[in-house]
């Protein structure tokens, strides 16, 4: 795991390469996050990947999130580790909500750097709604392929039904 | 009628003069009625299925630990119902356990089991999940296997004890054997107070149903 410092000299390496491409970091109990620009979080993978001296050549983890009262609101986290080091950082892309209705958040798909990370967009995209383009195949992977809706957001009703108990027994009675 | 009870010695005597012919007129009677029970082809069909069921192998998520799994170990042993041939198809199976929550991808499976079955076929819901989806209110579980297929017998628990899984068993061999289990109702005289699912303030039961409970507090009753 890079400290705090080690962190600061990869975003100046990475800045150097990509202008723009992390618009900033966050070190937190002792965790090193680097928060990219979704337009160029291939670039940031795979200079991640594939500079001699970082080479974290394994996505360990990729996962989404839905920060629903901030903005933006979606973001795809890659965690990333050095086996030989074993290092690890985390790449965070932020996701604004489209304005539209019935539009999905996008990102590009790294299933070219890490085959790992097929199954895992497929999740994603199950339980959250974005998009990975150039996915080979992104279909719902754990729910039912005919099911609406995406369940993990934060504002996805909770589901069940109404239950009569004494003090609703007016309502639903 | 009144049958005469005699020692066993002297029906191994009784018995040893029927075989040499020698048992006439009234002992012959009461030698016959001794041994005979009469009574209906139903009835009969009834307690030979009640006692000769075949559960589907099948679990579905943690109440698959307690039953079929532990029911049929040595300390529980369902063979003393005469259940303990799990079969591994439905095809062949009579009653099927729902040991667990059914999600809504597993829905259409269960219920696919559940249409492949031969009749007679029985249901059993066990624990919580597949009784009313338990404490997963939400998206993935279906609330209740009895939203897409019927069941037959309702165990709580979460899990239910492998006792409570033979109680409800138990219960279900009276229910085959046209003899439903009133409970409660019948020991505290309030059969009658069947809840039906409410359609509205004024809903009232369907005749079909009206009718099978009738005949069910008639057998409470006699």
């Amino acid at each position: 795991m890079p400290d705090a410092p080690g962190l600061e000299l990869i975003r100046g390496e990475i800045e150097r390469d990509h202008p723009g491409a992390v618009l900033a970091t966050s070190f937190d109990r002792g965790q090193a996050a680097l928060i990219a620009d979704p337009e160029q979080i291939l670039e940031v993978l795979r200079w991640l990947r594939e500079e001699p001296g970082h080479r974290y050549r394994f996505l360990s983890s990729l996962h989404g999130v839905d920060y629903l009262p901030a903005d933006p609101r979606f973001a795809v986290h890659y965690e990333l580790l050095n086996r030989d080091r074993v290092e690890r950082v985390r790449v965070k892309a932020m996701l604004a909500d489209p304005a539209a209705e019935d539009a999905l958040p996008a990102i590009d798909s790294c299933v070219e750097l890490f085959p790992t990370a097929n199954f895992q967009e497929r999740e994603v995209y199950d339980f959250f709604g974005i998009v990975f383009r150039g996915h080979p195949d992104l279909t719902r992977i754990l729910l039912p392929d005919d099911y609406v809706g995406w369940p993990q957001r934060r504002d996805f009703p909770v589901g069940g039904e109404p239950v009569t108990f004494t003090y609703n027994e007016r309502r639903y009675g | 009628m009144e049958v005469e009870r005699r020692t066993l010695a002297a029906k191994q005597r009784s018995a040893r003069d029927m075989l040499r012919g020698d048992l006439e007129g009234a002992d012959l009677e009461a030698y016959v009625e001794e041994r005979v029970v009469t009574t209906t082809f139903e009835k009969m069909l009834n307690l030979a299925r009640a006692n000769s069921i075949f559960p589907l192998t099948f679990g579905l998520a943690c109440c698959a630990i307690e039953a079929p799994i532990s029911i049929v170990t040595a300390r529980y042993d369902l063979a003393r119902f005469g259940a303990e041939a799990l079969r591994a198809s439905p095809r062949q199976a009579d009653l099927i356990i729902l040991s667990g929550r059914v999600s809504i991808k597993m829905a259409p499976v269960v219920r696919r089991l559940y249409d492949q079955m031969l009749e007679p076929k029985w249901v059993m819901a066990m624990g919580a999940c597949s009784s009313s989806a338990g404490m997963f209110a939400n998206y993935a579980v279906v609330q209740g296997a009895d939203k897409f297929m019927p069941v037959d017998i309702y165990v709580p628990g979460c899990p239910p004890r492998p006792e409570a899984v033979l109680y409800g068993f138990n219960k279900l061999q009276r229910k085959i054997m046209g003899e439903p289990d009133q409970s409660w109702r019948q020991r505290y005289d309030a059969a009658g107070t069947e809840e039906w699912a409410r359609g509205g303030p004024r809903s009232e039961p369907s005749p079909a149903a009206a009718e099978a409970y009738a005949q069910a507090r008639e057998i409470v009753r006699a």
